[in-house]
């Protein structure tokens, strides 16, 4: 550990090396994040099976990787197309059964889904852990001593015009004019005629799509392998806390952060507690989120 | 209950034969006492306080790495090594809860389960990165002196043992001032405190108290398998985590006998997955969680409750139920 702080300060360069990797990697994760804020604020239901979204986006690029031989960038808009069906069957199954139930079944539920995901990924994909090589070169800045795969700009990039796209699909389309309006009053937008059962039903879909293509990306710029799903859970979860419901901006600023953290972790720390360090770090930021309300003797809701 | 000494008297007489009758399935026997104390103990948490924790299996865990390191490291005999361990385990696992606790348990909801579920993922995870505990290896336990019979059979008693430890001590908990309490923090936790209830004492007392039973089963558990994996079985939360949650569902939660029912019906079910779904049972265990917690939310206390009120000391009124049938009909 004093010696990762040592190299860093030998080497300031190292510093650009991981504030970059931070970035591009926090954009990642802003995807599944933004998915997980809209389906809580929308449906309000907490959905624990978002990690393992993400993984079945990852193992579908994949796919289309190994099996196809296709250009893994093809997965990108696949894994959307998939996953939003995925979604839409999920709903259509299980999902609209738990709207407007007690949080606490929401939770248990959609955390049975997330272990029957998980293990039959397992069962019919294999346990390995996968990547999906692009092929794309390496850009090298500062006299090569700082190296970035231009997959994780590229990854970078699509984070953000998928971002941009769904802001406006909010914005100006109907059927976002529509979510949000369900998601202020649900029986106030079911007077005025919309369906709201159809509109939790494209919302769970639309959010299962985000994820997806979050996990095309992670598929291609990282490993995926079945049980990835619970720490992308708790990375979304804690992301959408940190910027608080309903706040677009924070959930970019806050995952950027969580992009950060975890990248300063694994190296000074050692990667075999990054894991840990994620975890950690949600009940930390809860807990204190709730001690700075406690003195105002409330509590986050 | 009318006969209340026949039915314990009964019940002793089952516990006390039925390894001897059923030797060939004497470790999935201790197994069942195991599971009805994760539930039980959950329950008193989840069911009757009302703080759905998704990581009381880090008291089980803490439990089995602190026996097992007395075993290696104190140098003892087999069963005193045991009994030091046990001891050890039980302080620290509520050390543990009470300063967790402190912080923890200020969350409320949601925000609590997903607090508790980060807290037992990131146990495993360091628990698999600590060398002195075996990092990511594991732990063997010490072997048990004698034939794996005996072994299975004086776990068996241990467990059971426990198992009516805890339902003695629940039941007398409920029935005093601090079972009130919590069921007060459940109903309304503001309300609660508006009347003068030191809710975070008691919410700190009941994890501490949930911690004491899983340290010692953990602890048990630990020596009958013989051998600890940080996440698969001493932080095993997508398993045992779980499970004491869906068992207490199954049951039905905040009631005494309901826990008990979901341990015995979900353990023989999950028994049954082990046996004839190979490779298959933790898809049917997923399936099984999203069933139970969307169709049977009530458990089966919920469903008796709700079918023949009059065992549960709810006087009704036949004529008025007659004319209400006749109202809905």
């Amino acid at each position: 550990m004093i010696n990762n702080l040592m190299l860093l300060w030998d080497y300031p360069v190292t510093l650009v090396q991981l504030t970059l990797d931070g970035i591009l990697l926090g954009a990642i994760f802003v995807l599944a994040a933004y998915g997980l804020a809209l389906v809580w604020g929308v449906m309000n239901i907490i959905n624990v099976a978002q990690g393992e979204f993400v993984m079945l986006g990852g193992f579908v690029t994949f796919y289309i990787y190994e099996r196809l031989g296709l250009n893994p960038l093809w997965g990108i808009p696949a894994s959307g197309v998939v996953m939003l069906f995925v979604g839409w069957t999920l709903y259509r199954i299980v999902i609209f059964r738990i709207v407007e139930r007690d949080f606490f079944v929401s939770l248990l539920a959609t955390f049975g889904l997330s272990i029957l995901i998980q293990q039959f990924s397992n069962q019919v994909f294999g346990a390995d852990i996968r990547t999906a090589e692009a092929n794309l070169e390496t850009l090298y800045l500062f006299d090569g001593l700082v190296a970035i795969s231009w997959i994780k700009v590229v990854a970078f990039f699509a984070a953000i015009t998928l971002g941009l796209i769904l802001y406006f699909f909010m914005k100006k389309s109907k059927l976002g004019q529509a979510i949000r309006a369900t998601a202020q009053n649900p029986r106030a937008a079911g007077i005025l005629g919309i369906d709201t059962d159809r509109i939790y039903a494209s919302t769970f879909a639309i959010n299962a799509a985000i994820c997806g293509i979050g996990g095309s990306l992670i598929a291609m710029t990282l490993i995926i392998h079945p049980f990835i799903g619970l720490s992308h859970t708790i990375r979304s979860f804690m992301i959408v806390v940190v910027a608080g419901l309903g706040n677009m901006l924070g959930v970019i600023f806050a995952g950027l952060g969580l992009g950060e953290l975890e990248i300063y972790s694994g190296f000074i720390l050692g990667a075999e507690y990054q894991n840990g360090v994620i975890f950690i770090a949600l009940v930390v930021i809860l807990v204190w989120r709730n001690f700075r309300l406690g003195r105002k003797r409330l509590y986050l809701k | 209950m009318k006969y209340p000494l026949l039915f314990y008297g009964g019940a002793l007489v089952v516990i006390l034969v039925a390894p001897f009758l059923l030797s060939a399935i004497v470790a999935q026997l201790a197994f069942m006492w195991v599971m009805i104390v994760l539930a039980l103990s959950w329950d008193l948490i989840g069911g009757q306080m009302g703080y759905n924790s998704f990581g009381n299996i880090i008291f089980f865990g803490i439990g089995m790495y602190a026996c097992a390191v007395v075993q290696r490291d104190s140098g003892l005999g087999y069963f005193t090594g045991l009994a030091a361990g046990i001891g050890l385990s039980i302080v620290i696992a509520m050390v543990a809860a009470a300063i967790l606790g402190s912080s923890i348990l200020r969350l409320r909801g949601h925000y609590f389960s997903i607090a508790t579920l980060g807290l037992g993922v990131a146990a495993g995870e360091f628990a698999s990165s600590w060398d002195y505990i075996g990092a990511g290896s594991g732990m063997v336990t010490p072997l048990y002196p004698g034939e794996i019979e005996d072994r299975n059979l004086f776990y068996y008693f241990l467990f059971a043992a426990m198992a009516a430890i805890t339902h003695f001590f629940l039941k007398w908990l409920y029935s005093t001032r601090f079972g009130l309490s919590i069921n007060a923090i459940r109903d309304d936790e503001d309300k609660a405190e508006a009347m003068g209830l030191h809710t975070t004492r008691y919410k700190i007392t009941a994890w501490c108290i949930c911690a004491f039973f899983l340290s010692i089963v953990g602890a048990g558990v630990g020596n009958i398998n013989g051998f600890i994996d940080p996440r698969e079985s001493a932080f095993a939360g997508p398993t045992f985590g779980v499970w004491m949650i869906l068992m207490a569902i199954l049951g039905g939660t905040g009631s005494l006998w309901g826990p008990v029912m979901g341990a015995v019906v979900f353990h023989i079910t999950q028994e049954l997955f082990w046996t004839y779904l190979l490779g298959w049972q933790r898809v049917a265990l997923g399936i099984l969680i999203v069933v139970i917690v969307i169709f049977f939310p009530t458990g089966i206390m919920g469903w008796l409750n709700q079918r023949w009120p009059e065992l549960f000391g709810e006087v009704i009124d036949t004529q008025k139920r007659q004319s209400a049938k006749g109202d809905h009909g």
